[in-house]
């Protein structure tokens, strides 16, 4: 069996994120941050120690500014709600996924928010002196995503985020796609706020996820999502208005954040640098494997470099679902078929509204996935042709 | 450590107090997070205690760190 679906969820993982989670159940499973008791103090180390680690892993010097929740779609939703007033305007890119458009678009009807949208490349490319173009005197805030999760395109954060800095506007970056896979630093690459999801590359279990807050976000420019106990200033009934407390209401997912922090110390300890190459040199094969098969389209810049091991390609003559039922059934290959929650990104590169077929790779793919993978999708384009 | 020779540290919230327990153990200093005492009060249940003679020395790598404490009371 290949899994070749790890932008949508990673698998497998390295057996210290279920041992960390298994551990977590049966040695400790209290609430953290709620109670005096040592089994409270214990999963509060727990959590902070994965605060922690997301923190190193961005270069973000206060671990208390990372706060968690359930993924990167209800980071940005914190950021986008918490920060658009009634009359802003936001610029984001056509390369984007539904977790930042759908937001955007309720913004726009709810609040009166002006979205203008950056066009990128058929490639799923952006100018980064289109979007300094596209800025307006009143642009509050830039969303972007890193990279593509049809195509894998990398966007120029750094450059942008410059940009942002000289035109005193925020960045706020949705790095679903990236985080774990390919190196982030807040500081250099000038992100004030940064979404991640815990489950793909970062290599931790579903329902884990967060928003890293830079410097540049005061606590009063940000409301929080949602109200309630945080097992801190619990004589008022008023949300504390610090960081992370004030945007952590509820007992968070302790044992998915323990497992979390597994997975980013697995990253951690292996490089993302060294992750990076892994990826690279497998897409690069990939890409060579599936350009040169009769038939099939490959989308994007085929270009390993400029991209995550994110490849979205399609068979002349067969539908997108047909392809993926054959590479399931007959060849034990798991995909991604159709429009990856991303109309905006497909509409750019040509492929609404039929899609295309996405392989996305992980750090635990090996060459051999990648070569049995590509013979699959030469058989059933050659059965195609004959 | 006799009860005299303590001091804590209050916090506003657990991760801080946990951060803060982490640095002063990284620097040796000998410290234990224990429920707030019930004559005291803080706004999260969770204070650090410290030998009194270190307080200083811990308020300074807190500064340092720009881990935030809301109080500093001898036991």
């Amino acid at each position: 069996m290949i899994y070749f679906d790890n932008a949508a969820t990673s698998w497998p993982k390295p057996t210290a994120v279920p041992e960390a989670m298994s551990r977590f159940m049966l040695a400790v499973g209290a609430n953290p941050g709620r109670s005096a008791h040592r089994l409270s103090i214990e999963a509060g180390r727990m959590v902070y120690e994965t605060r922690e680690a997301v923190a190193r892993l961005f270069n973000l010097s206060d671990p208390l500014r990372v706060v968690f929740g359930l993924n990167a779609t209800e980071a940005l939703n914190l950021a986008l709600w918490g920060i658009l007033c009634p009359g802003d305007r936001v610029l984001t890119s056509s390369m984007e996924h539904n977790s930042v458009m759908r937001p955007l678009r309720a913004l726009e009807r709810e609040r009166s928010v002006k979205v203008d949208i950056v066009r990128c490349s058929s490639e799923g490319f952006l100018d980064a002196d289109d979007a300094e173009a596209a800025l307006r005197a009143d642009t509050k805030m830039i969303v972007l995503n890193h990279a593509s999760n049809v195509v894998g395109s990398v966007l120029p954060v750094a450059e942008v985020g410059r940009i942002a800095r000289e035109h005193d506007v925020l960045l706020l970056v949705d790095a679903a796609q990236t985080a774990g896979a390919y190196p982030l630093d807040m500081g250099a690459m000038a992100i004030d706020l940064l979404a991640f999801t815990g489950h793909k590359a970062l290599l931790g279990p579903q329902g884990t996820g967060g928003l890293c807050i830079g410097e540049r976000v005061q606590e009063n420019e940000m409301r929080p999502l949602k109200q309630g106990g945080t097992g801190s200033r619990s004589a008022s009934e008023q949300q504390p208005s610090f960081i992370p407390d004030m945007y952590e209401s509820g007992t968070p997912n302790t044992v998915g954040l323990a497992g979390l922090g597994a997975g980013v110390q697995y990253v951690i300890d292996r490089g993302v640098e060294e992750i990076r190459a892994h990826e690279v040199h497998l897409t690069r094969g990939l890409i060579a494997g599936l350009v040169e098969i009769p038939g099939v389209i490959v989308y994007g810049g085929l270009d390993a470099e400029m991209q995550t091991a994110t490849v979205s390609f399609n068979i002349d003559g067969l539908a997108p679902s047909e392809v993926g039922l054959m590479l399931d059934e007959e060849h034990g290959t798991m995909s991604r078929v159709g429009l990856d929650c991303a109309p905006a990104a497909h509409r750019t590169i040509g492929t609404f509204p039929v899609g295309t077929v996405r392989f996305s790779l992980g750090a635990l793919s090996t060459t051999d996935e990648v070569d049995a993978a590509v013979e699959a999708v030469r058989e059933i384009a050659t059965g195609r042709a004959a | 450590m006799a009860e005299s020779e303590c001091s804590v540290f209050l916090f506003s919230s657990t991760s801080a107090a946990i951060r803060a327990e982490k640095l002063a153990m990284e620097s040796d200093f000998k410290v234990k997070l224990i429920p707030v005492p019930r004559h005291l009060s803080s706004d999260c249940g969770v204070c650090l205690r410290c030998d009194s003679a270190e307080v200083d020395a811990i308020r300074s790598l807190l500064e340092s760190s720009r881990v935030e404490w809301e109080n500093v009371r001898r036991l």
